[in-house]
């Protein structure tokens, strides 16, 4: 039986390009976080500098000497599954689930075809299903019973999240997660890029979800003395630590010869990744080891550090974070350092770690499409030691035609990620 | 009090992997070669062994209410805190 040619084989250029790799473009996008359950309120926040981090609440919030967070208090997942969904997905599934609806609408792929067989999902996290872990270590250790659903480990089981967004839209080609703290996303969205690129896959859902933000996890973070009880508000002189966030983002990246051919709207361009480790240290972040992930990104994208307009920085608003990644970035850049702009929307959104950098990649095309650079919010005081254009408060109109995507995450493995207006 | 003074000198000595008599009260972390991560970990043993809670953001630790500069100073705050709790 010879298999029949489909639409989309039938719409494949005939020839690959030179080097066999393929341009790959961002054709859907798709996100929840504390500042909307969806892009275009998110972009909206970005634009007015709009702070998502309010007074957390959940079960024994009153233990924490943490008490804000970028939470989503109007989460509401009986508004979009149904009982039997809900039972089965922890809280860092819905939100993904949710931002990959979005994505995909966006696009308007249909994956039931042949398409679903050249197509899958890689997706960052470094907690996974943390509700499900707290809520059951409670059920167990606190309450005393000996009985649990049985669907914990389901629900609890880090690569949850994609294998329910492949089994949603029938993505039967490479599927996993990714787990790298705080660079989870952009690492999983490295890896999608270069499947794409390399001819692998056809498109990937890609980007990462956390739901952290439980009496477990919020007091694990506690014990390091690094967050803020306060605000977030990083490269400012009076920084005084990281505020957690929780959400999701998922990009939909597309073989740019397969977009075009059925006319999908281009969003933008994927175009170079790069990844490092320090070696070094298990927290303290290394200069050394987030230029060479930089300058590695504008390799892998053939460009010049003076085309590079806009970085969405790694920006926690630690003392450690802000001055060493300051650093990297006037190294790698020299005296262009000077001209480009850098902000930290996680002073919006909050540190959503394995899913911080897939929200922040949002703010990198929102650069490129609307020509809108979102502050970092919450600056106060100069910091010699953060001696750049950091769009401090109020977003800025600015066209930039390629942009970076930073993310340094403890255990010190670094993932940067370009993007250029198409 | 010499009893308080004793036990914070030997969890320093044993975070920083020395004698108790080498832990001298003029010495700051840094000179016993305890880095950030190490110092969390001390403040984290010393409220452990005492029972008390230790304000200290590693993100300004001069700022902090708790005096981190020398050996000396942690030993009064810690009897501090400990004088108050009781």
């Amino acid at each position: 039986m010879s298999p029949k040619k489909t639409a989309d084989e039938a719409a494949a250029p005939a020839t690959k390009p030179a080097n066999g790799l393929r341009r790959v473009v961002i054709t859907g996008m798709g996100t929840v976080n504390a500042l909307g359950l969806d892009v275009p309120k998110t972009l909206e926040a970005f634009r007015e500098g709009r702070s998502g981090i309010s007074q957390l609440n959940f079960r024994d919030v009153d233990r924490l000497t943490i008490q804000i967070g970028a939470q989503i208090h109007d989460w509401q997942p009986e508004t979009w599954f149904n009982r039997q969904q809900i039972l089965l997905y922890d809280k860092f599934t819905q939100f993904t689930l949710l931002a990959a609806k979005e994505a995909v609408e966006q696009s308007g792929l249909d994956f039931q075809g042949e398409l679903g067989l050249s197509a899958g999902v890689v997706l960052g996290t470094a907690g996974g299903g943390l509700n499900t872990w707290d809520e059951n270590y409670r059920v167990v250790y606190e309450e005393g019973k000996n009985r649990v659903h049985p669907f914990v480990v389901p629900k609890l089981m880090n690569n949850a999240a994609a294998s329910h967004v492949s089994m949603e839209y029938g993505l039967r080609g490479p599927s996993f997660t990714v787990a790298t703290a705080c660079a989870s996303s952009n690492h999983a969205m490295g890896l999608a890029f270069q499947m794409v690129r390399s001819g692998a896959a056809k498109v990937m859902l890609s980007g990462g979800s956390e739901a952290m933000l439980c009496f477990g996890g919020v007091k694990a973070w506690e014990g390091l003395r690094v967050m803020s009880r306060d605000a977030c508000r990083p490269f400012s002189a009076n920084r005084n630590g990281m505020v957690q966030g929780e959400g999701a983002g998922v990009f939909v990246f597309e073989d740019y010869e397969h977009a075009r051919a059925r006319g999908a709207e281009i969003l933008a361009e994927v175009v170079g990744f790069a990844m490092s480790s320090d070696a070094q240290d298990i927290v303290m972040p290394s200069a050394q080891g987030a230029e060479r992930a930089i300058t590695g990104a504008m390799r892998d994208a053939a460009l010049n550090p003076e085309d590079i307009g806009y970085i969405n920085a790694h920006g926690t608003g630690t003392a450690a974070n802000d001055k060493t990644e300051c650093a990297a970035v006037a190294h790698a850049f020299g005296h262009h350092a000077d001209q480009l702009m850098m902000s930290s929307t996680k002073s919006m959104h909050g540190h959503v770690i394995g899913g911080t950098g897939a929200i922040e990649l949002l703010a990198c095309v929102m650069a490129l499409r609307d020509g809108i650079i979102a502050p970092t919010i919450g600056y106060e005081e100069p910091d010699p030691e953060c001696a750049l254009d950091v769009v401090p408060n109020t977003a800025r109109e600015a066209k930039v035609t390629a942009v970076l995507s930073n993310a340094f995450a403890f255990g010190g493995l670094n993932a940067v990620i370009a993007l250029r207006k198409v | 009090m010499t009893d308080i003074r004793d036990r914070i000198r030997n969890i320093i000595a044993e975070q920083a992997m020395l004698e108790p008599d080498q832990v001298t009260d003029d010495s700051s972390p840094a000179d016993l070669g305890i880095d950030s991560l190490g110092l969390v970990e001390s403040i984290f043993a010393l409220e452990e062994e005492f029972d008390i809670t230790i304000p200290f953001n590693a993100n300004e630790p001069e700022k902090s209410e708790f005096d981190i500069s020398s050996m000396g100073s942690i030993i009064a705050a810690v009897e501090k805190l400990v004088a108050e709790k009781a």
